[in-house]
């Protein structure tokens, strides 16, 4: 959900930005991360442990903790939390490690 | 208690008070900053010289209550919102507070809200006089509400009714 | 390969202010920050900040990045900034390699300033890993920030300074706080916990996590009072129905790329976990690399701001470019991080410092 009223902030979102998240169409706006957008919509659950597949969701939004790893345009292992978002990407819940290009 | 829930005792807030006297002579600030930080806007953005000067920037807030006009420049200028001007010159049964408030909405002017103490436990209903909200401020709003004389050393915050 | 005088890895306040003072000296400036924003945890800051004028106190923090990004645009013909840019390593032969933005480049600067900060620490509970268990400034970050909404209703764990503030700020952006715990005692600053106090969010002391529940993400927290070893003590639980957990547990420098780069590490504590040993000049054991802000142990802004300032003024000087005020510059700075650090809030900082540095602070 995003804030629309804050007493010390206001908020310029800029254009929409429309995306794809599993297969489903989100919007977002520039400015926006991957994480950010999803969270917005209400998608917490960013991803899966490696082995017992427990739900993974976002921890430290400085693109360093890899809680937050989801497969991007293809990409697998891209950290969503500090990832602009962009027209049309493609975002996808990882299963395993990802693929090394 | 102090350190292990945040709200000062009642000897703690009465230490920090002006005498009856001076509260009814108009408004003057109160300066509930118990503990040394390395921090002293109020002293620096006093204009009138009644918040002295730090010799060291850990040094507590030391006020002359006397030299306070209650201007509030420091209620706004207080990073930790620690200030408030009182003043027991309107009425033999009222004070009125000017408490800093950073959440939205905004009481209106005339507007009835919740009183609350220093637990955040609601103790009576004030009535909003004044929403001060100038530029320099930058977004801490000064908010103006007569309370009840009784409640003098418990009255520390409002709740706005929606 | 591509050079530049100094390198600066991370735009937060220690390397905008690094900049400012190594392009103001005459040398020339490459900063990289691997957010898509500069300065760092600065622009989430909507509280004032605390220090005294030379530092902005009481003004919001997010308006300081404005400020030092504002003076910084002064000597724009000798700053190149980049952002989505995270520094990959940095090697024996000084090389350093960037991911910018998905482009692979490598960099020969003369000098390097790492400035890259701290990153949140996790405590061990059942259900930690659930989504809606997040970092408090991470929370911070998707509200301030981005505008979003973290959660309705939250438990903050942790009442040092960050877990202070958040909770307020959480409460400006509409999310209900259920309460704040800590193991001992407030260890933030007092007129932080009494505004939060006085919204009526109790601050519960002696408290830890005891469990989180939910199948997909954060349903419910469960906390549970401890005694004197930290232990459980039955009986005491207290259930808060929370969609999100946030832990201001504690922050540990992030000096990962120091270590690959052969400076010396020593694990302290008080500091927040593995710092560099460094000199006066804030310069490592490895000649060419400085370092500033919370890599070198954990302290507010306004402490990392003159970190900041020192590093430059000492990187540039290395290289031969000389400050026309180097000395009076220097010693003021210093002065100002005695004050900073001189409280008897800042016990335990100067204790870690202590250690560090031996006699020479």
């Amino acid at each position: 959900m995003r804030i629309e009223n804050h007493p010390i902030l206001e908020f310029k979102r800029g254009n929409e930005i429309k995306f794809y998240f599993d297969g489903e169409e989100i919007i977002g706006y520039e400015g926006d991360t991957v994480a950010s957008a999803l969270h917005a919509a209400g998608v917490r659950v960013l991803g899966e442990s490696v082995f017992k597949h427990r739900p993974r969701g976002f921890y430290c939004a400085i693109g360093n903790c890899s809680s937050c790893l989801m497969t991007v345009n293809g990409e697998s292992n891209v950290r969503t939390c500090i990832t602009p978002l962009k027209e049309k990407m493609t975002v996808e819940i990882q299963k395993g490690k990802g693929e090394i290009l | 208690m102090f350190d292990y829930n945040g709200v000062p005792s009642k000897e703690m807030v009465s230490s920090v008070f002006p005498s009856e006297e001076r509260i009814n002579k108009g408004p003057v600030a109160v300066i509930e900053c118990y503990k040394e930080i390395p921090c002293n806007p109020c002293a620096t953005s006093c204009k009138v010289g009644a918040i002295k000067p730090f010799d060291d920037i850990n040094d507590l807030p030391d006020i002359n209550h006397e030299a306070c006009t209650g201007c509030s420049v420091c209620v706004s200028a207080c990073p930790g919102l620690a200030i408030m001007v009182i003043d027991g010159s309107k009425s033999d049964e009222s004070i009125v507070f000017r408490i800093p408030y950073e959440f939205s909405p905004l009481p209106q002017e005339n507007e009835i809200v919740d009183g609350l103490d220093r637990f955040g436990k609601k103790i009576c209903e004030v009535i909003v006089l004044r929403v001060q909200n100038l530029p320099y401020q930058d977004k801490t709003p000064i908010i103006h509400v007569e309370v009840a004389r009784e409640f003098l050393y418990d009255f520390r915050n409002i709740k706005v009714v929606k | 390969m591509k050079t530049t005088d100094i390198v600066i890895v991370g735009g937060g306040p220690a390397g905008l202010t690094a900049a400012i003072s190594a392009a103001s000296s005459g040398a020339e400036v490459t900063i990289f920050e691997r957010s898509p924003q500069i300065g760092g945890q600065l622009i989430k800051q909507t509280h004032m900040f605390f220090g005294s004028e030379k530092q902005y106190a009481s003004h919001r923090g997010f308006r300081i990045a404005d400020y030092l990004l504002d003076e910084l645009n002064k000597y724009k013909d000798k700053v190149k900034i980049y952002k989505n840019a995270t520094v990959l390593g940095i090697y024996e032969d000084g090389v350093i390699t960037v991911d910018l933005d998905g482009e692979y480049i490598k960099m020969l600067p003369k000098r390097i300033i790492v400035a890259t900060g701290a990153n949140e620490k996790i405590i061990p509970f059942p259900g930690n890993d659930l989504p809606g268990v997040y970092g408090a400034g991470a929370v911070q970050t998707l509200m301030n920030v981005y505008g979003v909404k973290p959660a309705d209703k939250v438990l903050m764990v942790g009442a040092g300074n960050i877990g202070l503030i958040v909770s307020y700020q959480l409460m400006q952006a509409g999310v209900e706080v259920a309460a704040i715990i800590t193991d001992l005692f407030i260890t933030g600053y007092h007129v932080h916990a009494s505004k939060i106090a006085r919204m009526g969010v109790p601050i519960l002391s002696g408290y830890t996590v005891k469990e989180i529940v939910g199948e997909e993400q954060v349903e419910k927290a469960i906390i549970a009072k401890i005694d004197k070893q930290w232990n459980i003590i039955e009986g005491t639980d207290i259930e808060y129905d929370v969609d999100a957990v946030c832990l201001s547990v504690g922050l540990s420098p992030l000096v990962e790329l120091l270590g690959q780069a052969n400076c010396e590490l020593r694990f302290i504590s008080e500091l927040g976990g593995y710092v560099p040993i460094r000199n006066l000049d804030y310069r490592t054991t490895n000649e060419n690399i400085f370092v500033a802000g919370d890599i070198t142990g954990i302290e507010e802004a306004s402490s990392a701001m003159v970190e900041g300032y020192i590093a430059g003024l000492t990187a540039a000087k290395d290289i031969a470019c000389i400050h026309d005020d180097y000395e009076n510059k220097i010693s003021d700075y210093r002065n100002q991080l005695d004050g900073l650090r001189s409280g008897p809030h800042s016990g335990r900082l100067r204790q870690g410092i202590e250690k560090l540095m031996g006699g020479n602070k």
